[in-house]
C-alpha cells in the first residue's frame, strides 16, 4: 500500500510544518525549562531580575535540602514525604480505580443477576455527579468515620470510578461469546475465566486507564485541600500552594521550583514506561 | 467415549418453543452429522448436549449418565466451534493445555498429550505462536487440538469448517473424518452443507424447524428421502416433484402406491435417451442449458406442468434453447409422496 500523501508533503511543505512543530513545543517547554532553571539557583539570584536563561550553581543543594531537610513555610515537612504522600494515594486510586470498576464491569456483562439492570443504571447515574457536587456529605462521612488526615480519607471517596467501569462494560461487551463458551467447556469458572482470560486480554485497557487515573490522583487539588489538615499528610500539589505566600520575601521560590520539578517527574515517568506496555499490547492482543 | 442420548429433548425461549421433541441414539464412536436449514435448531441442539444451553424438557445421557443438569466441564465434551474460540493471548501450546490444567492434569501428561496432538494435527511448528500469527486453516487444527487433547467422551462440531475457502474445507473435512476414525471418539457435527454431511456421517439426522425429519445412514437417506422436505433438501440439484396424475398414461405406475399424489424424480434419473426395460416418458421443452464442466444441467419445462423441472445429464448435448424433449425415467427412480402428510408413501 502506498504511503499517504498528506497536504503540502513537497520539501518546503515539510519545513513549514516542522518549523510549525518545533515552534509549538518551543512555546509549551518554556515555562517548563524555566522552572528548571530557577530551580538551579539561589533564592537572591530569582529575586533579582532578569533571570538567567541557563542553568545555575546550585541545583544540587537546592534539590538536596528540598528532598533531605523541610520546608518551613510548610511545617518542615520534606518534598521526600511530599513525593511519598501523592505517589502513594495517586497509585492506590489508580489500582482502587481499575479493580472496583473492572470488577464492576465483570459482574454487569458476564452474570445474570436480579436487578443487574438497576445497577448498571445507578453506576451510570453517578456519571452525572462529579466530586464537587458530592463534596460536602463526603467530607461530612470523612469527619464521622474519623479519616481527617489518614490515606483512606484521601483515597476513598475518589475511588469508584462510573467512567472506567463503563469503559470495562464496552470492552467485554466485544469479546465473542465463544470464547466464554469454550472457557466453560475447558473447565474454567468464573474467576479462572477472569484471571486467565479476561484480564489478560484487558491488559492494554489496563494500562491506558492506569495512566490516565494515576495522573488524575496525582493532581487531585480540592479533595485533598479539604480533607487533610496536617502539614505531613499533604500532596505535593496541596503543599505547593502552601509554600506560596503573598509576600514575594517570605516564599522560598527557589524550593518551590524544586517542588515543580519534582512534581512533575513522576507522572511523565509514568506515561514514559506505560507506553510501552501499552503499544506491546496493541501489538500482541487481537481477539 | 461413550453413547449419546436425546430422548424427547424439547427446548423453549420463552413462549417459543424452538425443538420440538428430538430424539437420536448415538452409538459409540458413531460419527453423526446434524443437517438442516438455517434457523432449524441446529446449534441450539448440539449446545444442549454440550451444556450451554439448559435442556427445557426431555432427557439426555452421555454413556449412561444423565447429564441434563451438569456443568459443560462436567459433561467430558469437547466442541470445536465455528469462529475456533481460541484464546488470543496464550500461545498455540495453552491453548491446548488450559482445558488440561485445570482438571489438574499433571505437567508431564499434559506435555505428552498435547505433543500427540500437535503431531496428529501437524501443528507441531507452530506450538509457541499466537492464534493472531496462524493462518484459518492453521487456526481450525488448533481448535480441533484443543477438543482432542482432552480425550473426551464425544466430540461437538458447530460448523467448524464454514470460515474455511472451498478447497481447504474439502482438505479439512477429509482430515477430520480421517481424524475421528482414529481415535475412535463419538461425534456429533453440525452443518448445513449437504456435501459436508453426506460425505462425513455415518449417519445423518436431517432437521427441519425444529423437528427430526429423517434420521439414517447418507445412503438411506439419499436414496429413500422419508418426507418431501428432505427430499427436497440433500441431492442437488433438489429433486422434482411431479404429480401423479399427470403421470398417467406415460409408462407404469405400478411401484407408486395407491395413496401418493406426488413423486419425486432426482435430475439424475431422467435421462435424454430411452433405457432399456420399462419406463416412462415425460414430454418436455428445454427452456435453458447450463453447462457445468463434466456435465450440464437442463432446466426444462414439463407439457402442462407450471413449475420448471431440472436434469442432469453427463457430456453436453447439442441441443438448442426451445428444444422438443422426450425424457425417460425409470419406474424403481420415483419416490412416491403424500402432500397432505409430506410423508413417504
Ligand atoms: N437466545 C435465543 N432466544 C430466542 N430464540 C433463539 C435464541 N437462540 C436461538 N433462537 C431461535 O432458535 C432457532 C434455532 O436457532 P439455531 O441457532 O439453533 O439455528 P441453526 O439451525 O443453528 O441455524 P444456522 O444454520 O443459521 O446456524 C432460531 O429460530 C432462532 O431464532
Ligand atoms: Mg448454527
Amino acid at each position: 500500500m502506498a504511503e499517504p500523501t498528506m497536504v503540502g508533503a513537497g520539501r518546503s511543505g515539510q519545513a513549514a510544518a516542522h518549523l510549525i512543530l518545533v515552534l509549538g513545543a518551543v512555546v509549551i517547554a518554556f515555562p517548563i525549562w524555566y522552572v528548571f532553571v530557577a530551580s538551579t539557583h539561589s533564592l537572591q539570584t530569582i529575586l533579582r531580575p532578569p533571570l538567567p536563561m541557563l542553568p545555575g550553581s546550585e541545583g544540587i543543594a537546592n534539590y538536596s535540602e528540598a528532598l533531605g531537610g523541610g520546608i518551613n513555610r510548610i511545617g518542615g515537612v520534606s518534598v521526600g514525604r511530599l513525593l511519598w504522600n501523592t505517589a502513594f494515594v495517586a497509585t492506590a486510586i489508580a489500582v482502587g480505580k481499575i479493580l472496583i470498576s473492572i470488577t464492576s464491569a465483570y459482574a454487569i456483562v458476564f452474570f445474570r443477576f436480579p436487578l443487574r439492570m438497576v445497577f448498571f443504571w445507578l453506576i451510570f447515574i453517578t456519571l452525572m455527579l462529579p466530586v464537587e457536587v458530592r463534596i460536602l456529605p463526603t467530607y461530612k462521612v470523612m469527619v464521622d468515620l474519623g479519616l481527617i488526615d489518614t490515606y483512606a480519607g484521601l483515597i476513598l471517596p475518589l475511588i469508584a470510578s462510573a467512567t472506567a467501569t463503563l469503559l470495562f462494560r464496552q470492552f467485554f461487551m466485544t469479546i465473542p461469546n465463544e470464547l466464554l463458551e469454550a472457557a466453560r467447556v475447558d473447565g474454567a469458572g468464573p474467576w479462572r475465566f477472569f484471571k486467565d482470560i479476561l484480564l489478560p486480554l484487558s491488559a492494554t485497557n489496563i494500562a491506558a486507564l492506569f495512566v490516565i487515573l494515576f495522573i488524575y490522583g496525582w493532581t487531585q487539588y480540592l479533595w485533598p485541600l479539604l480533607v487533610t489538615n496536617s502539614n505531613s499528610m499533604n500532596t505535593i500539589v496541596i503543599a505547593l500552594r502552601k509554600m506560596i505566600s503573598f509576600a514575594d520575601a517570605d516564599t522560598p521560590w527557589h524550593l518551590v521550583m524544586v517542588t515543580c520539578v519534582l512534581a512533575i517527574l513522576p507522572p511523565i515517568l509514568v506515561v514514559v514506561l506505560m507506553q510501552r506496555w501499552f503499544v506491546k499490547g496493541l501489538v500482541e492482543t487481537e481477539k | 467415549m461413550a453413547t449419546v442420548t436425546l430422548q424427547d429433548i424439547r427446548k423453549s425461549y420463552g413462549p417459543t418453543e424452538v425443538i420440538h421433541g428430538v430424539s437420536i441414539d448415538i452409538a459409540d464412536g458413531e460419527f453423526v452429522v446434524l443437517v438442516g436449514p438455517s434457523g432449524c435448531g441446529k446449534s441450539t441442539l448440539l449446545r444442549m448436549v454440550a451444556g450451554l444451553e439448559s435442556v427445557t424438557s426431555g432427557t439426555l445421557r452421555i454413556g449412561e449418565r444423565v447429564v441434563n443438569d451438569l456443568e459443560p466441564a462436567e459433561r467430558d465434551i469437547a466442541m470445536v466451534f465455528q469462529n475456533y474460540a481460541l484464546y488470543p493471548h496464550m500461545s498455540v501450546r495453552n491453548n491446548l493445555a488450559y482445558g488440561l490444567k485445570n482438571r489438574g492434569f499433571a505437567r508431564a501428561e499434559i506435555d505428552r498429550r498435547v505433543a500427540e496432538a500437535a503431531a496428529m494435527l501437524e501443528i507441531a511448528p507452530y506450538l509457541d505462536r499466537k492464534p493472531g500469527q496462524l493462518s484459518g486453516g492453521q487456526r481450525q487444527r488448533v481448535a480441533m487440538g484443543r477438543a482432542l487433547v482432552r480425550e473426551p467422551a464425544a466430540f461437538l462440531f458447530d460448523e467448524p469448517l464454514s470460515n474455511l475457502d472451498a478447497k481447504l474445507r474439502i482438505q479439512m473435512r477429509v482430515e477430520i473424518r480421517r481424524l475421528q476414525r482414529r481415535v475412535g471418539t463419538t461425534s456429533l457435527y453440525v452443518t448445513h452443507d449437504q456435501i459436508e454431511a453426506l460425505t462425513l456421517a455415518d449417519r445423518l439426522v436431517v432437521l427441519n424447524g425444529g423437528v427430526v425429519e429423517q434420521i439414517g445412514t447418507p445412503e438411506e437417506v439419499f436414496d429413500r428421502p422419508a418426507t418431501i422436505f428432505v427430499a427436497g433438501f440433500i441431492g442437488t440439484p433438489p429433486m422434482n416433484m411431479v404429480p401423479v396424475d399427470w403421470l398417467r398414461g406415460k409408462g407404469e405406475l405400478d411401484a407408486v402406491p395407491a395413496a401418493a399424489d406426488v413423486v419425486g424424480i432426482r435430475p439424475d434419473d431422467l435421462d435424454l435417451e430411452a433405457p432399456p426395460g420399462s419406463h416412462l416418458t415425460l414430454p418436455a421443452t428445454l427452456e435453458l442449458l447450463e453447462p457445468a464442466g463434466a456435465e450440464s444441467h437442463l432446466y426444462v419445462r414439463l407439457d402442462g406442468l407450471d413449475q420448471p423441472a431440472t436434469v442432469r445429464t453427463q457430456g453436453r448435448p447439442a441441443l438448442a434453447d426451445g428444444a422438443r424433449l422426450a425424457l425417460h425415467v425409470r419406474p424403481e427412480a420415483l419416490h412416491p409422496f403424500v402432500k397432505a402428510t409430506g410423508r413417504r408413501a
